[in-house]
């Protein structure tokens, strides 16, 4: 039995280390000063680490501009989409958990479908749409793409938090006399707060990384970039810069994984409860 | 009256969002994939014309096609079932640890969860890159592979499309088996721990409880996780993007690559794109289906 425990002790080591591997690589190539990074014989740790990557990339003199701009597009384009999609989804989720009505399980399997299409196949068609609209070089308008995108996973796990919310409060509140938009903030919204924490972080995550849409969107004009972008523009230019590259993709995880690690046992029930992209 | 028109009102919203940015866009490529749309059309000075099917006509003729397609088949095939086992195994595991241990497994594979495409790919294409990237001198120093000769400077990414994809499966795999680990450890903790004991005690091997007592109340799960799995790995584009070099070398294409760099690449040609993204589209929505027929089954809609 003990013999049992050790082995499967030292096969979760192994995952651990083998599945930390790439993000120890990306920290550790960060802090090594350039002579390092392309010595013959590379070593795991940085022999006389420097924050001269980080410097550089912060600065701006990696690659353009200050970090802080791409953080600041990246964090407003971000919040904002979150925070909209969110109270979007909580209204079509009351809907959903509250009421039976026609069309309500088509409006559910819709959402199921248009959360598969292809983003390749739809970045096509609202390139066209916003070039005729003159939102494509705006971070306005990957703002407003974002907050419609995150909706359809935001819908389909906040409906659960809200039907797990008893009924009885709200009729009981209803009784004495609380009207529909008093019973939804000072009873169901304090108990769906949880919830909405929980399926904001995956909105968060998966805008926060999208890709497609801001690289076709944001044309020449750096000053727009959000980060995965930014990050992408940088590889392509300066591809021998690992030392800045490594810092730049640094800088642009830590956010993540700090909201992350914040949420964690939340983040897994919630992994549970809607199947999410990665 | 008032509480029969209240949900209609409340979906308002999300519907309008939808429908604008999600719903309306995808029947525009089903429409352009049937027209000529290019350069003059964007810019008004012509007027779309309907192209019948020769959109389609000229894609099948092309080899590029073919081989974009042969590589989206082949990747989903590969790194499909490899992502499953390494989820499940993980998955597994997990539910033999210990509550610190396994507590300290699962934050790892979140935390490869997590990690943006974007860099994730950044880092995999340094590991493996031919100028002191890590892996051609570990390759270089195990006997018996051909030594540094063989290996310093091997290109992965750029030239040829195994070895890139090759990458591309290390990077979809250490990025999707957490998923499939948590949802297979949610199965595995749903399940009494009495009926794997009492198998185990009539002399079943773990491949003998794994077969015949936890896949059977696993198999609904498995079947969500394979659906979402080919959805995902077939249509992949960010880390396939970044890791064959950002457009240019065609060799490497997958189906997603091609329909956008048709669509966007000097001259544009957004009819060709359009019916390449709506061959992506049909392929995708017949899998997802299966996954709605199974989400309906399993009462997910409830």
């Amino acid at each position: 039995m003990n013999r049992q425990k050790v082995v499967l002790n030292a096969a979760a080591i192994v995952v651990a280390v083998v599945t930390l591997l790439p993000i120890f690589f990306m920290l550790s190539t960060s802090l090594k000063p350039a002579g390092e990074i392309f010595s013959l014989t590379p070593r795991l740790l940085p022999s006389h680490p420097t924050w001269s990557n980080y410097g550089a990339v912060i600065s701006g003199s990696a690659a353009g501009r200050p970090y802080w701009d791409f953080l600041r597009n990246s964090l407003a384009v971000t919040v904002i989409a979150v925070v909209a999609s969110s109270l979007i989804a909580m209204l079509a989720s009351i809907a959903v958990a509250r009421f039976r009505f026609r069309f309500r399980t088509a409006y559910l399997i819709m959402l199921l479908i248009v959360q598969m299409l292809p983003q390749q196949a739809l970045v096509i068609a609202l390139y066209l749409d916003f070039r005729a609209v003159n939102m494509l070089d705006s971070l306005a308008g990957l703002t407003i793409l974002y907050t419609a995108f995150a909706l359809p996973v935001t819908i389909f796990m906040l409906r659960n938090f809200v039907a797990a919310v008893p009924r009885q409060l709200e009729e009981a509140a209803a009784i004495d006399g609380a009207s529909p938009p008093r019973v939804f903030w000072h009873v169901l919204l304090p108990l769906v707060a949880p919830g909405m924490v929980t399926t904001s972080v995956f909105a968060f995550i998966s805008t926060w990384n999208e890709f497609v849409f801001a690289l076709a969107f944001l044309g020449t004009d750096q000053s727009k970039y959000t980060l995965p972008v930014y990050v992408t523009y940088f590889f392509g230019q300066h591809s021998a810069s690992w030392g800045p590259i490594m810092a730049a993709s640094t800088l642009f995880t830590i956010p993540v994984m700090i909201f992350f690690l914040i949420v964690q046992r939340r983040l897994r029930d919630g992994m549970i409860a809607g199947a999410v992209k990665g | 009256m008032r509480r029969r028109l209240a949900p209609y009102l409340l979906l308002a919203p999300s519907l309008a969002g939808i429908g604008l940015l999600l719903v309306w866009p995808a029947l525009q490529v089903a429409e352009r994939s049937f027209q000529n749309y290019g350069l003059p059309q964007v810019l008004g000075s012509e007027p779309a014309t309907w192209a019948g099917f020769s959109n389609f006509t000229s894609i099948l003729a092309d080899p590029e096609f073919w081989l974009s397609l042969r590589i989206s088949l082949i990747f989903a095939a590969v790194a499909v079932p490899l992502t499953l086992i390494a989820g499940t195994l993980v998955g597994l595991l997990l539910h033999r640890l210990g509550r610190k241990m396994a507590a300290f497994v699962s934050t790892a594979a979140l935390l490869a969860w997590a990690t943006p495409a974007v860099a994730a790919s950044v880092v995999f294409v340094w590991m493996f890159s031919p100028d002191g990237g890590i892996v051609d001198w570990l390759l270089g120093e195990v006997p018996g592979l051909g030594g540094p000769a063989r290996w310093s400077g091997y290109n992965w990414t750029t030239v040829s499309a195994l070895p890139a994809y090759t990458v591309l499966t290390l990077i979809v795999v250490w990025q999707g088996f957490p998923f499939i680990a948590v949802s297979v450890l949610a199965g595995l903790k749903m399940m009494p721990s009495e009926l794997a004991e009492a198998a185990r005690v009539d002399g079943a091997g773990p491949w003998r409880v794994f077969r015949s007592v936890r896949y059977p109340i696993l198999k609904p799960i498995f079947l969500v996780l394979l659906l979402l799995s080919i959805i995902w790995d077939f249509g992949v584009f960010t880390q396939a993007y970044l890791v064959t070099g950002q457009l240019g070398n065609r060799n490497e294409y997958n189906l997603g690559i091609y329909a956008y760099d048709k669509a966007f690449t000097m001259p544009p040609s957004y009819g060709l794109g359009s019916a390449l993204a709506l061959v992506l589209t049909v392929i995708l929505l017949v899998i997802t289906a299966g996954y709605v027929r199974s989400s309906v089954r399993q009462g997910a809609l409830e």
